[in-house]
């Protein structure tokens, strides 16, 4: 018996176009947690999806247990003690707890010839489960009564439930609060505890410096190398995934703030748990941070500002005047523009060009003869912010689908500079984004406030709040709880005001 | 590089390859398939459904679809032949009917089914209603109407300045009906690709969460893609009734079916924010190029149904692989 749980070997995949793994490896310890690290379109998640068997890879071997195998599926992972908690859920919200839990491996009776599913057992296991990583859900409940969060924690149930020895978790606190995430690290330190051995990957430094006892880093589908995490530094680790050392992690910005150009007052939704009596106000050339936990509501109050949420109460002023602004066309012909959160819900359009991406909202500029868009124009457009932004494309007729997270992010940030506002609203502007990407954003940003823009930008990583901003406003709990200023917030007083509940 | 691009072209176009040879096969062992005849009556039966085609378009590029579309067809082709019945035929269904233009018949025609499409659109774009079942219910309210004003029974005895429109032809030699979709044609490839209505057509379809946030008047766009289609489908039903000389509540039966899967044949995709016009008449082409030569093979029209049918879950199969692969 070999020392490691399971490794892979010089695991080789292509894609059409791309070679997403370059001979990677990975050797996992059982008893052991071990972060998987890159930047996004390292590979880390295609590793995983070759290690569960969602993807068969072109050459390479996955020795598990001493033995060499073939994964033939995601149901040949899970008989083999393999679980996977993927990191966009795939939840059945119409139906109960136990029965997301047991999906596709219910327990069953027989009736003579007749096989039923035993829903007894069933959901008298799934209570044993959810108790096992101290959730007190009842297991009859419907899953879509749950929050996101907690059906999170029901997915890493079912992974436990699976009785497994290597556990993959892929992004596993993107959704969590801080009180789930310390939770979390509870079941995560039981289950290492029971010797198994947990893949986990993740963006966030301190959480993979805390739980973590070994590290692998990847870049472009190769492996880079494996450290134990106690010597590691975040500087280190940055270094290795990106290839290069970032001396600095943000931009010195040079923008001063001016008078206050937008105000916002006694703003409060329709819906009495979501954002009330907010009020705050962003200058000419500032950059205003919002921190606050999830469930916060910050993005509902700004989506409520942009005209896609009712509110009830509350007046927006720009420049003195007030803006009546009931759907996101009044906010955008009065100079607003929102960077929404989630790019490929809210944002992109996959199937159409970057051409039609940058230019779907400010077609009003580009009519020629009251009918006819100009294509011409609209190209130079394109082709303006391809090379300002530095878009890497083939050219302004690919797909946005198939270019980067920081690509398609750098053209919807086009999409709004098109209409040159004066507000620019950008919810987690950075989510999803590799470190290289990450500062270009930060160079956009810190550019924009530069020439007088008014900047709002909800962020949930402190490090960035507390980098780029101007100012913080803090909100918990759907309350704007406080104030800081930029050079004097630290991770404790955000804390501090984002915890303030009621 | 060039072998890939072939291979991949290929599998796109697939179906229309396939049923061009299964043309060339039929052509060469028939006797009067490659005729002017033969060719004419393969205009005369595009035009009409590539102009309906070209209606269910919109529907289906964002993400919705249209099942009245046969019904208004046929009520447009009762409305025209109501209005357009001889002076002096004995059995006028409106016998207070003064003598009426064509065109302004056409253009009330097209006014009350134009009408009809804004309801659907409304209720698709306020109500929330999903297409499916806004047009089924459409379609089954129209076929009533249909049946009520022309008391279920057909209408004859066409004037010869209405029929003529499909039986004509410019300097005798091109037909008009040819004239007409061309026009048309032209005109949706202008609107889809050189307007903002095309643009955010096409953002609804492939995203309509993000259009609205980038300012596209979302409901605006869907009522104005409703009204269109039904428009198309006046025109389409105008001119059924012209080519047949006569309509009835039958007229129009299954043509929605036919368009939508014309349209999934030439790449209208099932996903929305995809698809041409030249892609369209493309899909319209190979479905009446395949009843011809059935037709010509002398297969059993109940035959025919089942090799349409087939014909369309593969096109969509097909459509589908393409997305699949991507995987």
């Amino acid at each position: 018996m070999s020392e490691y749980r399971l490794e892979m070997r010089n695991v080789v995949k292509q894609f059409p176009g791309v070679k997403a793994l370059d001979h990677a490896q990975l050797q996992l310890r059982p008893g052991t947690v071990h972060a998987l690290m890159g930047e996004n379109g390292a590979g880390k998640s295609t590793l995983m999806k070759c290690m569960f068997g969602i993807y068969h890879m072109d050459e390479g071997e996955l020795i598990y247990e001493g033995e060499k195998v073939q994964i033939k599926g995601p149901m040949d992972a899970l008989n083999r003690g393999i679980a996977m908690v993927h990191q966009e859920l795939q939840p059945i919200p119409a139906r109960s707890i136990g029965e997301n839990i047991y999906v596709g491996r219910y327990p069953v009776k027989h009736f003579g010839p007749v096989t039923v599913i035993d829903h007894k057992k069933m959901y008298e296991d799934a209570k044993k489960v959810l108790e096992e990583v101290h959730l007190d859900f009842d297991p009859h409940a419907k899953l879509g009564s749950l929050s996101v969060s907690q059906m999170q924690l029901v997915e890493i149930a079912k992974a436990v439930s699976a009785d497994c020895k290597v556990l993959i978790l892929d992004e596993p606190t993107s959704s969590l609060t801080a009180a789930e995430v310390e939770a979390l690290f509870t079941i995560i330190d039981e289950l290492r505890a029971r010797g198994v051995a947990i893949v986990y990957i993740s963006h966030k430094m301190d959480e993979i410096l805390r739980i973590s006892d070994e590290v692998t880093i990847m870049r472009d589908g190769q492996y880079i190398g494996t450290w134990s995490a106690k010597e590691l530094t975040t500087d280190f680790i940055i270094t290795k995934m990106v290839g290069r050392s970032l001396s600095n992690l943000y931009p010195t910005r040079e923008n001063v703030p001016g008078e206050v150009a937008f105000e916002v007052e006694d703003f409060t939704s329709i819906n009495p748990k979501s954002f009330r009596h907010a009020s705050f106000n962003v200058r000419k050339g500032e950059i205003l941070g919002v921190a606050g936990l999830v469930g916060a509501q910050r993005t509902e109050l700004m989506e409520g500002l942009f005209g896609l949420r009712n509110h009830t109460t509350g007046t927006i002023r720009f420049n003195g005047k007030e803006l009546k602004i009931n759907q996101p066309r009044d906010a955008i012909n009065n100079g607003i523009a929102l960077l929404t959160e989630d790019r490929r819900a809210t944002g992109i359009l996959g199937v159409l060009s970057i051409a039609d991406n940058v230019s779907i909202a400010s077609l009003n500029k580009y009519v020629v003869g009251g009918i006819m868009l100009d294509d011409k124009k609209i190209e130079k457009l394109v082709q303006e912010n391809v090379a300002k932004l530095s878009i890497k494309t083939p050219s302004s007729k690919t797909l946005i689908q198939s270019l980067s997270g920081g690509n398609q992010q750098k053209v919807l940030i086009s999409r709004w500079l098109a209409n040159d506002p004066d507000v620019l609203i950008l919810d987690e502007p950075t989510r999803g984004i590799d470190v290289g990407a990450k500062y270009e954003i930060y160079c956009i940003i810190a550019d924009l406030a530069k020439q007088g823009k008014s900047i709002i930008m909800i962020s949930s990583e402190m490090s960035e709040l507390i980098g780029m901003s101007d100012r913080i406003m803090v909100m918990c709990d759907g309350r704007v709880t406080g104030f800081i200023d930029g050079d004097k917030a630290n991770q404790e007083n955000i804390m501090e005001l984002a915890t303030q509940f009621e | 590089m060039k072998n890939i691009n072939v291979k991949k072209m290929a599998s796109d176009n697939a179906m229309a390859i396939l049923i061009f040879v299964l043309a060339l096969i039929v052509g060469f062992t028939t006797k009067n398939f490659f005729t002017k005849g033969n060719f004419v009556n393969l205009v005369m039966n595009v035009a009409p459904r590539f102009i309906i085609a070209c209606g269910v378009s919109g529907c289906l590029i964002t993400r919705g679809t249209d099942l009245s579309a046969g019904r208004m067809v046929g009520l447009a082709a009762c409305l025209s032949a109501m209005m357009l019945q001889n002076v002096d035929y004995a059995g006028r269904v409106l016998p207070w009917m003064p003598d009426m233009p064509v065109w302004a018949a056409f253009l009330i025609v097209a006014f009350i089914i134009a009408l009809f499409g804004a309801v659907s659109g409304c209720v698709i774009a306020f109500l929330k209603v999903p297409p499916f079942i806004a047009t089924l219910g459409m379609q089954t309210a129209v076929y009533g109407l249909c049946q009520i004003i022309t008391k279920n029974q057909p209408i004859g005895g066409l004037k010869k300045s209405y029929t003529s429109v499909a039986s004509g032809y410019l300097f005798n030699k091109i037909p008009y009906l040819l004239l007409i979709a061309t026009a048309i044609g032209l005109f949706m490839w202008f609107l889809y690709n050189k307007t903002r209505h095309g643009k955010y057509m096409y953002a609804i379809g492939g995203n309509e969460n993000a259009a609205q946030v980038a300012g596209v008047n979302v409901p605006a766009t869907l009522i104005r893609i409703y009204v269109l289609a039904a428009i198309l489908y006046a025109i389409g039903g105008f001119l059924l009734g012209a080519k047949a000389g006569g309509a009835s509540t039958a007229t129009g039966f299954g043509y929605e079916l036919e368009a939508i899967a014309a349209c999934t044949i030439g790449g209208v995709s099932t996903n929305g924010g995809v698809g041409t016009v030249p892609g369209i008449l493309l899909g319209v082409l190979v479905f009446e190029v395949l009843k011809i030569c059935l037709q010509f093979l002398g297969v059993d029209p109940a035959y025919t149904y089942i090799a349409q049918g087939l014909v369309i879950i593969v096109a969509v199969a097909l459509d589908l692989r393409k997305y699949l692969a991507k995987k």
